[in-house]
């Protein structure tokens, strides 16, 4: 099912995406937020894409045609007759010299080379004054410049110092700003600055905390929930992109926190956001199993955060779980759905 | 992921075992003047429901369920199952025991799918507490147990927050999760595709508190807003009409929860391998089985609530078959498929003596219909009811 809305003389019909040969996985998606992780390699044509199974994680290269080349399963592991925890996300964390895979769980944050196959660092997470009532998890991963940043069930961030190689990682800081369980964490590398990347941390309560990264973070703004967990969040260009369990998206300013855009996008929560960062376009992809994609801009004169919608998509009787653009200028997209054994892939036409 | 889960998971599953129940004693019910001495009557179907809803509702059953604690397996919970199942005078072979439980679980899997938000699993247990007062409208000391139990759950979950709820959900599709066991009755109402999957509806109301989607608001810097325009969504959804009640009494409005099974539907299901992929596992399949000791205490603590009411006199157990008939019980356990067997907890009588002794003597109360073989190895009467154990 389509929803093409670009007014003009052609077929209302014409589709801007196909769909293409889907992956096949191991095990089928679990039902959480963010859970899909995509790493393009621009030296090569390989694709590689992480999914969360529930307590493994599946990691896969593919080809460009969608042919998949070689997976590994990564769990945790704790002890001996212990079940291996749930693991919470799987993310690939793009570094000045070096791109690390993390993984967080229950209990523990572990971290890889690229490809999975080398454990090089693991960090058991604090119980510090949680109540019985509460599961210890880590949850939200990205990179600012040499930083690994990761959130945790308490609300805390913790900030990981990342060498250009070997295994001397260190617990660098722990921001504070949440009081809410982290849902997610997005960061961009700011254009023309020496070094210094914007990041955005959302939370269960809705949340949402601007910083400006560095060897000592700053809170920049805060911007106030209104009830509703926001599962996935964006950052382009000076512009918050926030997804709501009430299916809204919102658009703020990242340096005011000021609201630009308010967005009636889906009728379940949104499950994924992400962005194409060459072109501004917006990826959101729910639990009502629409995927749609927009285009953000700045309005020259005003400074004011702009949206058209582009394209919408509907995986039927799929809860979808994940989703990420393909390629940095958003010409194809992948999406997860909860049970779904397969990553569903489309490419414009 | 969320250690609240473990109530509404048993209440909701219970509350579907009811139904299914309730509704092969009355396709089966025979008036009782008429009745011959191995055949159900109302009377007795009234008698095998009291009991498990009193079993279910117990106190110190609800206590130690209540208590925050992660979710076990499914082994694990089909075990309490089973011994609630046979707090009556009922009696159940395994076929129909597999069948009962792939029923309960498909139903639940599918409401909690179906909720418009997080938060109306706690509507859907209450729509399951409703059933289970009409049940027992009949005896006030177990409608007071029940009536109790609604106010523990309004006082832990009346407050939660939306994420709270949004990772309750998580956890329960988790549990659920790779479960594909066609229903017919799903299937017959459109519900259930023919590969098992639900069907996820784009039209009809939006959930409370979400707006119908299609609308772009924009808004000044003084935080007014400024334009309204529309793009199309895609879906066919109006806005919800009204909100359900999460009192004591009151319209619900959701109906899922509510009992789906009449006298004139049959309960079947198909049991034809639906997931294609084999290599697939659930979950538990992953490492072989080192959950037994985790999840042994859990058991021995549950199960140890439980207070069976211990038949007085030589009474025989009135046997239910899920099926239509004797031989298509058979047949099903027969040919059931492999992924899809319901492995039973193994013991490791060498690990925790004293927890398995303790087990022991709880399932000690727990009759059954055939009498296991005894090996020659075992020799005290603690072997002897592992060995049952195992066989369940």
């Amino acid at each position: 099912m389509v929803a093409a809305d670009s007014e003009g003389p052609e077929d209302r019909s014409f589709r801007m995406y196909r769909r293409e040969r889907s992956i096949p996985l191991r095990g089928s998606a679990a039902a959480l937020s963010n859970n899909l992780s995509v790493l393009q390699l621009p030296a090569s044509d390989l694709m590689h894409f992480g999914v969360v199974h529930g307590p493994s994680a599946q990691i896969l290269s593919s080809a460009p045609g969608g042919m998949p080349l070689a997976q590994r399963q990564l769990q945790v592991k704790v002890g001996v007759g212990v079940s291996p925890p749930l693991i919470t996300q799987v993310h690939w964390c793009v570094l000045p010299f070096r791109v690390l895979l993390v993984l967080t769980s229950h209990r523990r944050i572990q971290m890889y080379e690229s490809d999975g196959s080398l454990m090089v660092y693991w960090h058991a997470l604090d119980s510090g004054d949680a109540s019985s009532a509460q599961t210890l998890f880590a949850r939200g991963i990205a990179a600012s410049v040499h930083f690994i940043c990761v959130g945790t069930w308490s609300g805390r961030i913790l900030v990981f110092d990342i060498p250009a190689k070997g295994t001397n990682i260190v617990l660098n800081e722990e921001l504070a700003g949440h009081q809410t369980p982290i849902t997610d964490i997005a960061t961009e590398r700011a254009q023309g600055q020496d070094g210094v990347a914007d990041m955005v941390t959302a939370d269960d309560s809705g949340v949402l905390c601007v910083w400006r990264s560095g060897t000592v973070f700053t809170l920049l703004t805060r911007i106030p929930g209104f009830g509703v967990p926001c599962p996935s969040v964006q950052l382009w260009q000076g512009m918050v992109a926030a997804g709501y369990g009430n299916g809204q998206v919102r658009l703020y300013d990242a340096t005011t926190g000021a609201l630009h855009v308010q967005i009636s996008a889906h009728a379940r929560t949104i499950c994924a956001l992400d962005l194409a960062p060459e072109v501004g376009k917006l990826l959101s992809a729910a639990e009502d199993t629409f995927v749609h994609i927009w285009k953000l801009s700045r309005n020259p004169e005003s400074g004011s955060i702009e949206v058209e919608h582009c394209h919408g998509e509907c995986v039927s009787d799929t809860q979808l779980c994940g989703a990420r653009f393909c390629d940095p200028s958003g010409c194809s997209f992948a999406v997860t759905g909860y049970d779904l054994a397969e990553i569903l892939r489309f490419s414009s036409v | 992921m969320s250690v609240r889960t473990l109530p509404l998971l048993f209440l909701n599953l219970g509350g579907e075992m009811l139904y299914v129940l309730d509704q092969r004693l009355r396709a089966q019910n025979i008036p009782g003047d008429k009745a011959r001495k191995d055949e159900w009557t109302e009377v007795d179907r009234k008698r095998v429901l009291n009991d498990i809803i009193s079993t279910m509702f117990n106190r110190k059953f609800m206590e130690e369920l209540f208590k925050p604690q992660e979710l076990y397996s499914k082994k694990a919970l089909r075990t309490v199952y089973d011994r609630l199942a046979h707090a009556s005078i009922m009696r159940l072979n395994q076929a129909s025991m597999d069948k009962l439980y792939d029923l309960m679980t498909m139903a639940f899997k599918y409401q909690v799918l179906l909720c418009p938000r997080p938060k109306d699993v706690l509507l859907v247990t209450f729509n399951h507490l409703d059933s289970i007062k009409g049940f027992i409208q009949d005896s006030p000391t177990i409608l007071h147990q029940v009536d109790e139990t609604f106010r523990q759950l309004t006082e832990i979950y009346g407050n939660l927050s939306a994420g709270e709820f949004q990772m309750i959900r998580q956890t329960l599709l988790i549990f659920f999760q790779d479960l594909h066991i066609r229903v017919s009755t799903f299937l017959k109402d459109k519900v259930q595709n023919s590969n098992g999957r639900f069907v996820l509806p784009v039209s009809g109301p939006v959930p409370w508190g979400t707006e119908v989607p299609g609308v772009i608001r924009i808004f000044n810097d003084k935080g007014e807003e400024v334009k309204k325009t529309g793009f199309k969504h895609g879906g066919n959804y109006v806005a919800a009409q009204k909100e359900g009640a999460f009192e004591l009494y009151g319209d619900r409005v959701l109906k899922l929860g509510t009992n789906m099974y009449s006298a004139n539907r049959p309960v079947e299901t198909h049991m034809s391998a639906t997931s294609k992929n084999l290599a697939s596992k659930t979950q538990e399949n992953i490492a072989p089985n080192p959950l037994a000791k985790e999840e042994l205490n859990f058991l021995a603590r549950l199960m140890g609530g439980m207070e069976i009411k211990k038949t007085s006199g030589p009474e025989p157990g009135f046997r239910l078959n899920l099926f239509t008939t004797d031989e298509e019980e058979e047949h099903a356990a027969l040919s059931r498929p492999e992924e899809l067997s319901y492995e039973v907890i193994n013991i490791q009588a060498t690990q925790d003596q004293q927890r398995n002794e303790e087990l022991a003597r709880i399932m000690g109360e727990f009759e059954i219909t055939e009498q296991p073989e005894i090996t020659e190895q075992s020799t005290s009467k603690g072997d002897d009811l592992l060995a049952m154990m195992d066989r369940l």
